[in-house]
């Protein structure tokens, strides 16, 4: 059974010159220990499809869909005090600047007992002891230290790590990593998504990893969603879609690689009018 | 021959970190001896992690600090602006174009004003003629005319940092710095943004320095790679030479983690995957 499951999501901001559509129609299902892309250019509307699941949109947003189901229980219905015991428990979000999500007021140590304390309820003792754990899981040297450290005095990477271990702490059935590496460098980029798939592999984990880099995608993918302007271009696994991707804009995406360079110049993905691979919409 | 637009030797770059109460003076040693040169026409991209000295190597070149000890030659000239002060003429040889498009462009004042403004402070031509140079400016970027008028938050990253390009470009400079201009852009922009700078090397014969951390673009654009770790140069040569053939564990490790998009490569992956 599928972890996930979104058949027909729409989300529409109210704006000034009237609603716009950002998400268009996009069905997607996430199942256990997989491991699903989403790739598309800023405004694809991949990160909002994924912050409606979350419920983290704001007002201005409305959401539909024909489904949305999470281990099976349908997310639409829910009220919001009982969404909350969901969110950030069984389904976390890895958000993409580290630097800017994590909050410069307080020890990153409370930033991850915060989330114990809420959803688990332990006790202080066991907060901290559960927290030492989790830095040590994702990679921080002397843990016990940097508990007390505050998210200014730690690297890019190591508040990414950060980040990872809040979202994972309380052992969740399905994590949406959004462009969890796009604000890193390469190497560091190699060593969290090393770490996210490990994790992903040792706990079970649904993963959705949300980006725009393809080289990521092959190296983390089983299966890939293509989005663009808002509608599902194409939707493969890894394999095929770098075989033979069906789509036009994937070809295009996939030809302005620079890897793929033919000659002098890339080519580009221009506004030509791009067109959903069949049997996809 | 060809013409060394730009040439450095030996180029040392210290920060002193002044101490308080409770601590002492103490110096980090940014750049630590690095040397290169670049000819007329061709690009050389610079490698490094965060924090490896690639930017203020960036900033020397640029003449916006100087540099500790070393020294740097432009358009075969000696350039030490630590004693000497820095004149316009020399600063119109070299412009840079910065990583953060939504950064380095001043929100307040209209596109127009951004290409006019080197001009109306480097030169003393009329209002008139300025205006018309920057309306061919954005032409030749690849933005129209009626872009003059526009402030910076009505354009997308990508056209942001073709402005950012036009602005650096607006006093023919001979060199280029480049600090990761398209680190910040998405795949389908980016590859517009290098096509246009590959253009622009082509129409104007411009002389790139490339600081980048992605390799697959720095193997697309440049023609010699310098990688740098903690300040200093650890391999230096043509691009091929050090992409076919990587000499330090530094560059070899950058290597293994370039993530690789090519068909080959998942099928390891996912028959690994399968075994495990």
């Amino acid at each position: 059974m599928a972890l996930l499951n979104i058949r027909n999501l729409v989300v529409e901001f109210q704006t000034a010159s009237g609603p716009f559509r950002a998400v268009d129609g996009v069905s997607l299902h996430v199942n256990e220990r997989e491991v699903l892309a989403i790739v598309g250019e800023s405004g694809s509307g991949k990160s909002v499809s994924m912050l409606a699941v979350m419920g983290l949109l704001p007002w201005t947003a409305t959401v539909t869909a024909d489904e949305m189901s999470f281990n099976g229980r349908d997310l639409l219905k829910m009220s919001p005090a009982e969404r909350r015991k969901i969110v950030g428990k069984d389904m976390s979000m890895i958000f993409q600047e580290p630097m800017a999500s994590l909050n410069p007021c307080f020890t990153v140590g409370f930033q991850i007992e915060e989330v114990l304390r809420f959803h688990m309820g332990m006790d202080k003792a066991q907060r901290r002891e559960r927290a030492i754990e989790l830095l040590t899981q994702v990679g921080i040297a002397e843990p016990a230290e940097r508990l007390n450290s505050f998210p200014h005095q730690m690297s890019g990477g190591q508040c990414q790590r950060v980040m990872i271990a809040i979202a994972i702490a309380c052992n969740p059935k399905l994590l949406i990593a959004d462009e969890p590496t796009t604000a890193l460098d390469v190497t560091i980029q190699k060593q969290i998504l090393d770490l996210l798939v490990s994790l992903q592999v040792k706990y079970g984990m649904g993963l959705i990893m949300i980006t725009h880099n393809m080289g990521v995608v092959a190296e983390t993918a089983d299966r890939v969603i293509v989005q663009y302007k808002g509608r599902k271009m194409e939707e493969a696994d890894v394999l095929s879609l770098f075989e033979s991707p069906k789509s036009n804009y994937t070809r295009a995406l996939l030809s302005a690689l620079p890897d793929n360079a033919v000659g002098d110049r890339l080519p580009t993905v221009s506004d030509m009018l791009f067109e959903p691979a069949a049997g996809v919409a | 021959m060809s013409i060394k637009v730009v040439e450095g030797k030996n180029i040392k770059r210290d920060y002193h970190v002044g101490g308080g109460l409770f601590r002492g003076a103490r110096t980090v040693h940014a750049v630590k001896g690095v040397s290169f040169s670049v000819d007329k026409g061709k690009t050389l991209a610079i490698v490094g992690e965060s924090g490896c000295g690639k930017s203020t190597l960036a900033r020397i070149i640029t003449l916006i600090d100087p540099a500790t000890s070393g020294e740097l030659f432009i358009d075969g000239n000696k350039v030490d602006i630590a004693r000497n002060g820095l004149t316009k003429e020399m600063r119109r040889k070299v412009q840079i174009v910065f990583q953060n498009p939504y950064g380095s462009l001043n929100p307040r004042q209209k596109i127009g004003d951004v290409l006019g403004e080197p001009l109306l402070i480097n030169t003393d031509k009329p209002a008139e003629e300025r205006r018309d140079l920057a309306m061919k400016m954005l032409k030749k970027v690849g933005l129209g005319t009626e872009h003059y008028n526009r402030y910076p938050h009505m354009f997308s990253g990508g056209q942001r940092q073709r402005i950012a390009i036009a602005r650096a470009l607006m006093l023919n400079p001979s060199l280029l710095v480049l600090d990761e201009p398209v680190s910040a852009l998405d795949l389908s922009v980016q590859a517009q943004v290098l096509n246009l700078l590959a253009d622009l090397q082509d129409e104007f014969q411009l002389t790139y320095v490339f600081i980048s951390h992605d390799l697959s673009v720095v193997r697309y654009i440049a023609d010699d790679v310098m990688v740098m770790y903690f300040g200093e140069a650890v391999e230096y040569g043509s691009r091929d030479e050090v992409f076919a053939d990587p000499k330090h564990p530094y560059t070899k490790t950058l290597f293994a983690a370039t993530p690789r998009a090519d068909v080959a490569s998942i099928k390891a992956r996912l028959a690994k995957k399968k075994a495990a």
